[in-house]
């Protein structure tokens, strides 16, 4: 089996449509959707409203419904329903993305591209694969720009470093909680795939374009954790090369291994704790932010508390905008109130893009965690 | 199986719009009222597209146009074919460089290079404003009859430069009218037209004539593939005062496909393949160049009346000369008659002593050109003429031009003298 076999995804939704619902279910799916495209949206949505109330919660259909409805032109309906499966499965892309092309046909471009971004979210190694490839179009724009405006190359600019993935997902755990063994080392410059992309996708993703309203698939079906998401844009060829088929074997088969760890509460109080710290600071919400900041919270430099929560607030005002986004989020328990978490933060203020690697030492007060510590990695 | 629900969705909605219209919503290249030329975004059923040929500059315009309707990986590749032909193309590296941008992080608009100096961003935008205004608007030809009234055998091409557009028009002699043959992006003065002393910057308006080549072998690579020099400043300029030389048309450095519309000491610059396309015109010389800045006031009927006028005056001095009538030979100059050495009143004393002897003379005006004169302030036009002048003691043949000026409602002689 090549990777660019057409049967593999047919394989594949084979694979998943066993996991949630009968075969009788996706038949009824299958012969709804095939409806539609026979042109009678309408029928279709009348029969699927119908299975729906037998299978109340059954993603797929959901999934479809809001397909259907998109077709039929109805895209505030649209939007409900797959706003819907975004917040009942964070963990699936495609109801993201598909919110996102039914928000840009409203112009709504911001709303278009947080969910895009949530799409890529879903998977760790696809949000830095995309990062990654948005640093690479930068730094071709740079040399563009150069033989363009004969800028002074010999002026050091400061141009973000591409990450790398250093560790495989099996996807037998939560990507965000797989434990870092190794510390980060210095970064090459070029991003190296991972041997095994995690996904089973079968081909690179061509760069969207309008095709003709065509099948209509049913989706993955909810299996926590989610295993196939896909890129918005195209991976580089290394990506594919790298995707040896029993490796992709391996990865699908992997979706069923699926036991939260101990702790799990914990990592991720803490985990949505960090996130909401980021959130604060990307809004510019200063007290928001410094209220993540426990009372004991060791101030960098010794410096008096007050001095510095002045020079964060004049940093946080400063700029227009600011986007403060976390991957790579890593939770070491210590016990039950203490634990660090590592993560890899990218910080965009204008022109000013920052790539770090953050520890925060978390205290548990109460029924809250706070910051004690904040360590950048250089 | 994702994948085949991200292309059902794009059945649903263009995504190439998200990326276009939300990224490029704000990257104005050129503040160009597309609207106005009845396309632009995709909510128009029916985009008329003018016809853009496969050059260079016409490929630039079509991946321009393309960003415009969203499709931004066409216009890539548009302007990679752009980049193959012309590798020193900047203006293309610039839209490439934003294309690209896009894709990376959210553009604060067109040039938007981080550390890039406004002026320069500022030209290109005007470089990319003009070059796809040529073709938005595709008036190629529009100024040639308001200028080029007629045209002797001896002048097989003619050259226009529209500083107001960027634009230089080649015509054709056909039959004493213009032709349109083609037309280039040309840059002019760093300060605009008008020339008028030294060092301003200046490209002048007005008529002038093409001179030899400069040698290539002395000519520094800045000035590009060939230079030509213009007869700047011509008989009208001097007597005006104004100062100043070298003013050629010549290429651009081997570094540069072409410059910003704005950037010469005053010369009219040309891409260096479009220079080459132009040398067998070049080189033959003596090929009038007019300099305008945009088109002559005044309806096609009002310039037709004109027209009519000045033959109708050129011909009634011809018959005052030949028929040795001094005072109504003399009513056809003006009070402000200037030639190399005299003004009316030494014009009119040694024409009234000659024409005294009362001989009949033959004067026939052939190969007779005339250019309507790019100037604000009056109705100028430059005629040139062989001359032939037959009396019983002289024979006398000679190229001849006169500035003629409209006051009030007469044409009258401003300048005469040798062409």
């Amino acid at each position: 089996m090549t990777v660019r076999s057409p049967f593999v995804p047919a394989a594949l939704m084979a694979a998943v449509l066993l996991w949630t619902s009968s075969f009788a279910h996706a038949d009824d799916l299958k012969s709804i959707s095939l409806l539609a495209e026979q042109g009678q949206p309408g029928a279709a949505l009348e029969r699927l409203n119908s299975y729906m109330n037998v299978h109340p919660g059954d993603v797929q259909g959901q999934f479809l419904k809001g397909v259907l409805l998109a077709e039929s032109g109805k895209s505030a309906d649209a939007i409900k329903v797959f706003s819907d499966l975004t917040s009942k499965h964070p963990e699936l892309p495609e109801p993201y993305n598909n919110l996102a092309v039914l928000y840009a046909d409203q112009g709504q471009y911001e709303k278009a591209r947080r969910a895009l971004e949530m799409a890529i979210k879903t998977h760790p190694s696809y949000a830095t694969a995309h990062e990654n490839l948005g640093d690479v179009y930068a730094r071709m724009a740079t040399d563009a720009y150069d033989k363009a405006l004969q800028l002074d190359k010999n002026n050091p600019r400061a141009q973000t470093k591409l990450a790398m993935v250093k560790e495989l997902f099996t996807g037998s755990v939560r990507p965000a909680q797989v434990a870092a063994k190794t510390e980060p080392v210095a970064q090459p410059p070029v991003r190296v795939a991972p041997s095994a992309a995690p996904s089973p996708a079968p081909n690179v993703s061509e760069p969207v374009r309008p095709v003709p309203a065509a099948v209509t698939p049913p989706p993955v079906p909810p299996s926590p954790p989610v295993a196939v998401p896909e890129p918005a844009k195209p991976i580089p060829a290394p990506v594919v090369d790298a995707a040896k088929d029993g490796k992709d074997r391996g990865a699908t088969e992997s979706v069923r291994a699926t036991e939260k760890p101990a702790g799990a509460d914990g990592v991720k109080a803490l985990e949505e704790t960090v996130r909401n710290w980021a959130k604060a600071w990307s809004a510019k919400n200063v007290d928001g932010y410094l209220a993540f900041y426990g009372a004991g919270f060791k101030v960098p430099g010794g410096e008096k508390r007050s001095v510095w929560e002045k020079s964060r607030q004049e940093r946080i005002k400063a700029p227009a905008s600011i986007r403060v986004e976390l991957s790579d989020i890593r939770v070491k328990m210590q016990d039950d109130n203490h634990a660090t978490v590592n993560f890899r933060q990218s910080y965009r203020a204008g022109d000013v893009a920052k790539r770090t690697n953050k520890s925060l030492v978390m205290k548990k007060s109460g029924s809250k965690w706070y910051i004690e510590q904040e360590l950048t990695d250089r | 199986m994702n994948k085949r629900s991200i292309r059902l969705i794009q059945g649903i909605c263009l995504v190439a719009l998200m990326a276009a219209g939300a990224v490029f919503a704000r990257w104005d290249a050129t503040a160009f009222d597309f609207g106005r030329f009845g396309f632009g975004y995709s909510s128009r059923p029916a985009p008329r597209m003018p016809a853009i040929p496969t050059d260079t500059e016409g490929l630039l315009v079509k991946s321009l146009l393309e960003i415009t309707q969203g499709k931004t990986h066409a216009a890539l590749d548009t302007l990679d074919e752009v980049l193959r032909l012309a590798p020193n193309f900047k203006l293309a590296h610039l839209v490439r460089g934003d294309l690209l941008m896009a894709r990376a992080r959210e553009l604060s608009g067109f040039g938007g290079a981080p550390d890039a100096p406004q002026e320069a961003i500022s030209d290109f935008r005007e470089e990319a404003r003009v070059r796809l205004e040529r073709y938005l608007t595709q008036q190629n030809e529009q100024a040639a009859p308001d200028y080029l009234w007629q045209l002797d055998p001896s002048q097989q091409h003619v050259i226009l430069v529209d500083s107001s557009r960027s634009r230089l028009y080649l015509y054709r002699n056909e039959n004493g009218k213009p032709r349109y043959v083609a037309d280039y992006y040309v840059t002019v003065g760093k300060n605009g037209t008008e020339k008028w002393k030294e060092g301003d910057k200046r490209t002048p308006l007005g008529l002038y004539f093409t001179g030899t080549q400069l040698s290539p072998k002395k000519l520094p690579d800045f000035y590009g593939s060939a230079a030509y020099p213009l007869s700047y400043p011509n008989e009208w300029d001097r007597r005006q005062g104004k100062n100043g030389h070298g003013i050629w048309l010549h290429g651009t450095p081997s570094d540069t496909y072409s410059r910003p519309p704005r950037a010469s000491d005053g010369c009219v610059v040309m891409t260096n393949p479009d220079l080459k396309a132009l040398a067998p015109v070049l080189q033959a010389g003596n090929t009038p160049v007019v300099i305008t800045h945009g088109v002559p006031a005044g309806t096609p009927e009002e310039l037709a009346a004109q027209k009519e006028a000045l033959l109708r005056a050129m011909e009634g001095w011809r018959q005052a000369w030949e028929t040795q009538n001094t005072d109504r030979y003399l009513d056809y100059y003006s009070r402000d008659f200037f030639s190399q050495d005299r003004n009316f009143e030494s014009w009119a004393q040694e024409k009234r002593r000659i024409q005294a002897v009362g001989t009949k003379a033959n004067v026939q005006l052939s190969n007779v050109s005339i250019f309507r004169y790019p100037d604000d302030k009056q109705q100028m036009v430059v005629v040139n003429f062989d001359q032939q002048y037959k009396s019983n003691n002289l024979n006398n043949q000679m190229r001849k031009r006169q500035y003629w000026i409209l006051e009030g409602k007469r044409w009258k002689i401003l300048y005469e003298g040798a062409a």
